[in-house]
């Protein structure tokens, strides 16, 4: 589905990604890890093109995002995002939030869009909220909605950058059952995350970034419990 | 005669009355144009920098924008008038639509400031959240970015109307009669000048005051709205 292709990333002088080849297939529940600054949340920004690579191929369902002719907007449609800081649009009700973006851009009517935003609402626990605005909702449901916000797409791929690192640690919990769930209906996920529990349970194959370059990577039994390298293993030390 | 019956003497029995309603009215209509012209060029100037990273086009427009913004800035209003009135608009003798123009251009210089300062107030996740459902950049800054950035923005727009209200008093340069002109005239004809000119000065101030008011309604409007970032 996603195929990254020694993917390079510059902020000026400063080379974030050395070099990252990786493939994401269908179904795939991929977790990233990493100590900070490894380019961990740099490179799932790259899969969308948020940050703009400076060297190497994005390909996604077959067409390079990379290529400057490409309609980026048309794929993005397709690749979910959910932010660290939710980043909900604070002006639009909870449903205005879920509804904009498939209504603008002609992919639902007002009224599909809205049911569908109230049948995913309703499996996250926040059908009574569709009409609040997002200040009026804690951390862990303004998270929720944020990742039904980007459901509302119907995309192909939900990328997660650290999803529940701006919580409070009592709302971590609702808002990694919601992602738990979309896994396990087969959702293909890219998350960014520090929550170890997360990444052994849930996912097929863990990525461990260090310094731009995935240093290791397999499974979660591989990677959490027969790290090769010395800094896996130190980094498990520090971190489990 | 006292200054009420002088007033009543000049303004109703001689009929200059109609003569600082006429400036009034041009003092108004100079404003109102000028502020939507000024508003309009600066949300256009203010978007293409927003976007100036973007590509080459929009870098290029973005330094049209600032030749436009540092000539304006740069010079007088007074002569940049008298340059339109005179030079330009030559042959024009609508003389208030070419006041109108030329202060909504050279309000338009300031307001891509006080836009863009807006704008750039949005936190840059919005943004960011908006392309990554799929809205291209236009989109986003429609439904997005530019009705958070209002909050920010009315009030110092407000403050620039009433700046722009008092500015246009120097419309009466290039024989456009307009509330203050209009009063040196009356002052003219009637040898009086504590009438007239007491009548303009309490006229601006009871707009501006009234201006002000009408902002600090909207500002407490803006503050208790649910909507506010939490």
């Amino acid at each position: 589905m996603i195929n990254v292709v020694n993917l390079e990333k510059h902020f000026g002088k400063n080379q974030v990604l050395r070099g990252i080849n990786t493939e994401i297939n269908k179904g795939d529940v991929v977790c990233v890890i990493g100590p900070s600054g490894s380019g961990k949340s740099t490179f799932l920004r790259c899969l969308n093109m948020l940050e703009k690579p400076t060297g190497g191929q994005i390909i996604f369902e077959g067409d390079d995002l990379t290529d400057k002719h490409i309609d980026l907007n048309a794929h993005r449609q397709k690749m979910g995002m959910v932010f660290q800081q939710f980043n909900l649009f604070p002006h639009m009700t909870i449903l205005g939030n879920l509804t904009a973006a498939p209504v603008m851009l002609k992919k639902m009517t007002k009224a599909q869009a809205q049911e569908k935003a109230l049948e995913l609402l309703t499996r996250v626990g926040l059908a009574d909220r569709a009409k609040d605005y997002p200040g009026q909702l804690s951390g862990g449901q303004q998270q929720r909605v944020a990742i039904v916000r980007a459901l509302c797409m119907e995309p192909d791929v939900m990328l997660f950058d650290e999803p529940t690192s701006a919580l409070d640690p009592e709302m971590v919990g609702e808002v990694l059952d919601v992602m738990k769930e979309l896994a396990r209906e087969g959702m293909t996920m890219v998350v960014v995350t520090h929550e170890m529990g997360f990444a052994r349970e849930v996912s097929n194959r863990v990525l461990f970034l260090d310094e731009g370059v995935i240093a290791e990577e397999g499974t979660p039994d591989e990677i959490f419990n027969h790290p090769q390298s010395e800094r896996l293993q130190s980094f498990l030390a520090k971190v489990l | 005669m006292s200054f009420i019956d002088k007033f009543i003497y000049i303004f109703v029995e001689k009929g200059w009355y109609k003569m600082m309603l006429g400036g009034l009215k041009n003092t108004v209509i100079i404003t109102l144009i000028a502020l939507a012209i000024g508003v309009a060029i600066g949300t256009v100037i203010a978007v293409i920098k927003y976007f100036s990273d973007s590509n080459v086009i929009v870098r290029v427009l973005g330094w049209v924008c600032d030749i436009y913004v540092t000539v304006v800035r740069g010079v007088l209003v007074v002569v940049l008038l008298l340059i339109f009135f005179f030079i330009i608009f030559a042959t024009s003798r609508n003389g208030v639509m070419v006041a109108a123009l030329t202060f909504g251009i050279n309000s338009g210089a300031y307001m891509a400031e006080l836009i863009r300062s807006g704008l750039n107030a949005v936190p840059n996740g919005q943004m960011e959240a908006g392309r990554s459902l799929g809205l291209s950049k236009l989109q986003t800054m429609r439904k997005i970015i530019l009705p958070q950035a209002i909050r920010y923005i009315l009030p110092a727009i407000g403050n620039e109307l009433i700046a722009l209200l008092k500015e246009t008093s120097v419309a009466g340069y290039v024989a456009v009669i307009d509330l203050t002109r209009a009063g040196n005239l009356v002052r003219n004809n009637t040898y009086d000048a504590i009438v007239p000119l007491t009548l303009v000065a309490a006229v601006y101030l009871v707009m501006v005051i009234l201006l002000t008011w009408l902002l600090k309604l909207f500002e407490r409007m803006l503050s208790n709205d649910k909507r506010r970032k939490s």
